[in-house]
């Protein structure tokens, strides 16, 4: 009979990229350039809001975008074409979500010396981007209203990983039954520190105070 | 959906090790996964067939899964309890402040190599 050698492993799948994220992170950090990583489910409003929010940041910071998608370049076209803001498209090929070597990929082609941030739309889904580290600074998710509030519930590593969680389309409140005081408590359940601002892209509410975090973020990012 | 990532991921891994062991074929993958990782075994065994076919050093290689089971935790009365039974809610206390001790593992444990190759 054939015998068999074992050889121990025992490593975690995610370590590398960890590794790698840890060290795109560090030479952001050099470079002074803060890397957002934007997620949430398909159709929550995530390029509506950048919209809204980068006309907000013009003059304050210099921002360029990274549009992530399994398919077609809609978003970066639609972003490039109402703010002026230089965006590229990142096509995943397939799959559910950037890792940081993906990241390190795309960022090799947008012009890091003219960025203070970049913002990264990951792939529209509440599941796989929770799981993988992209390098970025911090993470932000969207929640929006017809979604429900009992999201934190369902997606828990999303909302854990999460610095700041936007509650977008307001403006529907009346029409569901979301109670932003569940949501809250929900969110805070997953992440005590998480950072929720309720806002509204359509009418513009809330999207000072998001573009105001950012502002804040990013001075501390370069004063640290 | 994250299975075929993470599969290319397991592939990197195993090809790296059986290179610094001077292995030529892996017969057998053996992972540690933990119940509450996210990871469904069955699309798992699917993405990796299909994927570690197309590579020389692992054609028919077999993945085995051996499941971890997920347990909390309770920070205020110590009870440790089934995460899946009882989400994060300490079943003895009713406390909130519980955190994860296991079941949350994606691990590569070991390969298994033909001592003939």
């Amino acid at each position: 009979m054939d015998k068999v050698k074992v050889i121990e492993i025992k490593k975690s799948v995610f370590a590398d990229n960890d590794e790698d994220a840890a060290r795109l992170r560090s030479e952001l950090k050099r470079r002074g350039v803060y890397l957002l990583n934007l997620m949430s489910s398909p159709g929550s409003g995530k390029t509506t809001t950048l919209i809204q929010t980068l006309k907000r940041l013009e003059g304050r910071l210099r921002v360029s975008v990274m549009e992530a998608d399994i398919d077609s370049d809609v978003d970066a076209i639609k972003i490039q074409e109402a703010t002026g803001v230089p965006s590229i498209q990142l096509h995943t090929g397939g799959m559910c979500h950037l890792d940081a070597e993906m990241t390190r990929q795309g960022l090799d082609n947008v012009a890091l010396s003219d960025s203070d941030l970049v913002i990264l739309e990951n792939v529209g889904n509440l599941v796989c981007p929770a799981e993988f580290d992209t390098g970025a600074v911090r993470n932000a998710m969207i929640l929006s209203v017809p979604e429900g509030h009992d999201k934190p519930l369902k997606y828990p590593l999303m909302f854990s990983v999460c610095d700041l969680v936007l509650v977008n389309k307001t403006d529907v409140m009346p029409y569901f039954d979301f109670d932003m005081d569940k949501c809250r408590e929900y969110v805070h359940m997953r992440n005590p520190k998480a950072v929720i601002i309720p806002i509204c892209a359509k009418t513009g509410e809330g999207i000072d105070a998001f573009a105001d975090w950012l502002v804040q973020e990013v001075k501390n990012w370069k004063q640290q | 959906m994250h299975e075929l990532g993470i599969v290319f991921y397991i592939i990197r891994d195993v090809k790296e090790a059986a290179q610094a062991n001077g292995v030529g074929h892996v017969d057998a993958v053996v992972m540690d996964i933990g119940e509450v990782s996210t990871i469904i075994p069955d699309y798992l065994q699917d993405c990796w067939r299909w994927a570690a076919d197309k590579e020389d050093m692992l054609r028919g290689c077999e993945l085995k899964i051996n499941t971890i089971n997920a347990v909390t935790r309770c920070g205020d009365c110590g009870a440790e309890y089934g995460t899946v039974e009882h989400g994060k809610t300490c079943p003895v206390c009713q406390s909130a402040n519980t955190w994860l001790i296991r079941g949350n593992e994606v691990e590569i444990k070991e390969i298994q190599v033909n001592d003939n190759n």
